[in-house]
This record gives C-alpha cells, structure tokens and sequence, in this order.
C-alpha cells in the first residue's frame, strides 16, 4: 500500500483521500506549511476557508494563510498587523519627505528665475 | 446568585464565565461581534493558547492584532492582511522613486545655480580687470612721452651749435 498522504494528513495522521481539500497545497514535502497553518488557524478554519473558494483561487488563498501563520509565530503579539503599522509608518515618512523636497525645489526655482531674468538685462 | 455577565466568548461559546477567563477582560460582552469573527478565522482553542503564551500585559495588543487580521481575512478570504501589505509595499516603492527622483532634481538645480554664479563672478572680474589695464596702459604712456621729447629737444640744439661754413670765410 503506498501512503502519499499530504503533509496535512500526516501530521493529523489519518488517510488522506483522493479529493484531499488540502493535499494540493500542502505537500508532504514541506510539512512546517501546514504545521504553521494548522497552530494559528486550526485545520478546521483553514479547511472552511479553502472550501468557500472557487477551485482557481485556493491556491493563493493557502499561500496567504501561510505568510500569516508564520508572521504570527515570529511575532504571536502583532503578527502581519506590525508590518502593516510598519509600512503604514514608512508610507508617512516618504510622503512627509517628498513634500518636504518639492517644496525645497519651488523656493530653489524662484531665486534662479529672477537670477536669469537680471542676467538677460545686463 | 447575581454574578457578573459571561464575557463575549463565553456568551457565544455558551459556557460559564469563570473569574479568571482568559477571554473575559478582552471581549466584553457588549461587542458580540469582536470575539465572533476571531473565533471564526482562528477558532477560540487557538485564541485561548496564542493569549495563555503571552505576557498579560502584551494581550491586550495581541487581541487587536488577531480582531484586525480576522476582520482582512472576513472581507477578503484569498489574501486576507496580506493584500494590504502588498498594496502598502508598492505604494512605498512608487513613493521612494518619486523621492529619488525628486532629489536627482534639486541636485541638477543647484549644480546649474552654483554654474551661474561662478559664472557671474567671472564676468565681474573681467569687467573690474580691463578698467585697472586701462589706467596701468596710460600711465606707462605718459612716461615714455616725456623721455621722447627730452630726446628730441638736445638733437635739436646740437645742430645749431654748428658753425656755418661760407658766411664767414667770404667777409674776410
């Protein structure tokens, strides 16, 4: 009998059927995705979830999932919401210095005009 | 028998609400709504173990970050957070080219200003030179005149020095 259960399966130890919800996704070649998954969301919620979608997005849906598990057990207080702050953050610094550079470049502008025009004069 | 109304979790869960649930001080139950969408993203075991394994005064944070996240994944089960860390991340690099660019801008503008002045300075000094080569021509001039017409003026008295010659031999 040849066991090619998906990562899922194996670590829930129990048969893995032929339509697996999550054997397309996790592969029993990377069993710390689904080991990730499994301890933020439950097996459970992430089967629902794949489950609600149409077949063509799951895949993408089991990728985020992942990200967001793993950003959690690096940081189980804010998760992938510190680095949302965190480019939120650095979105509000560029726009500051940006604005801060345009208008350095409208004052710079202004004296080099009147400078031409006085030049021409003489 | 009054005790103290079940928390939110315990309400939805329908359990009694102990004293010390770790729920309790984070879903009250006047917000039904808030523990309902955590518990069905992440399942309330799950909540209960992240919240246990952190320090008490890190879980109210911690409740924040899971209710935001839950509410992304609600409204958009693909991607979740996750679509607005991409959103955020191109906005930021869009913004830091801009930045670069605009930088390159003032530095190419100051190198043109600082390229006129030098310039403006030069004429200056070229128009304050030919008045001091002027005065420096003409005063050499003057000097070279003098000497000329002091020249002039002895070759002239020697010849009439010079005796003439017929005149005085024919009288006597």
């Amino acid at each position: 009998m040849n066991s090619s259960r998906c990562a899922a399966c194996k670590h829930l130890r129990r048969r893995c059927p032929s339509d697996c919800i999550f054997a397309p996704y996790f592969p029993s070649n990377n069993p710390r995705r689904f080991a990730y998954v499994h301890k933020i969301f439950g097996a459970s919620n992430v089967g629902k979830i794949l489950q609600d979608l149409p077949v063509s997005y799951r895949g993408e849906a089991a990728n985020t999932l992942c990200y967001e598990a793993y950003c959690r057990i690096k940081d189980p207080v804010y998760g992938c919401a510190g680095i949302v702050d965190q480019l939120n953050e650095q979105l509000k610094v560029a726009e500051y210095q940006l604005a801060t550079i345009k208008a350095a470049i409208t004052t710079t502008l202004q004296p080099s005009y009147l400078l031409d025009q006085s030049l021409h004069m003489l | 028998m009054g005790g103290a109304s079940p928390c939110a979790s315990c309400k939805l869960l329908r359990r009694r609400c102990a004293k010390d649930c770790v729920f309790a001080p984070y879903f009250p139950s006047d917000d039904p709504h808030k523990f309902a969408i955590v518990h069905k993203v992440f399942g309330a075991s799950n909540i209960s173990k992240m919240l246990q394994e952190l320090p008490v005064h890190q879980r109210g944070d911690a409740v924040s970050s899971l209710v935001y996240e839950a509410n992304a994944r609600a409204r958009d089960p693909v991607y979740g957070c996750v679509g607005a860390i991409s959103y955020l991340q191109s906005q930021v690099s869009q913004l830091q080219m801009q930045l670069a660019v605009a930088q390159a801008e003032i530095v190419c503008i100051q190198m043109q200003q600082d390229h006129d002045q030098q310039q403006h300075n030069i004429n200056q000094l070229m128009l304050a030179a030919d008045e001091h080569e002027k005065s420096y021509f003409l005063h050499n001039n003057f000097l070279n005149f003098s000497s000329a017409t002091a020249n002039v003026a002895n070759v002239n008295y020697d010849s009439f020095k010079k005796e003439p010659r017929y005149g005085h031999d024919m009288v006597s």
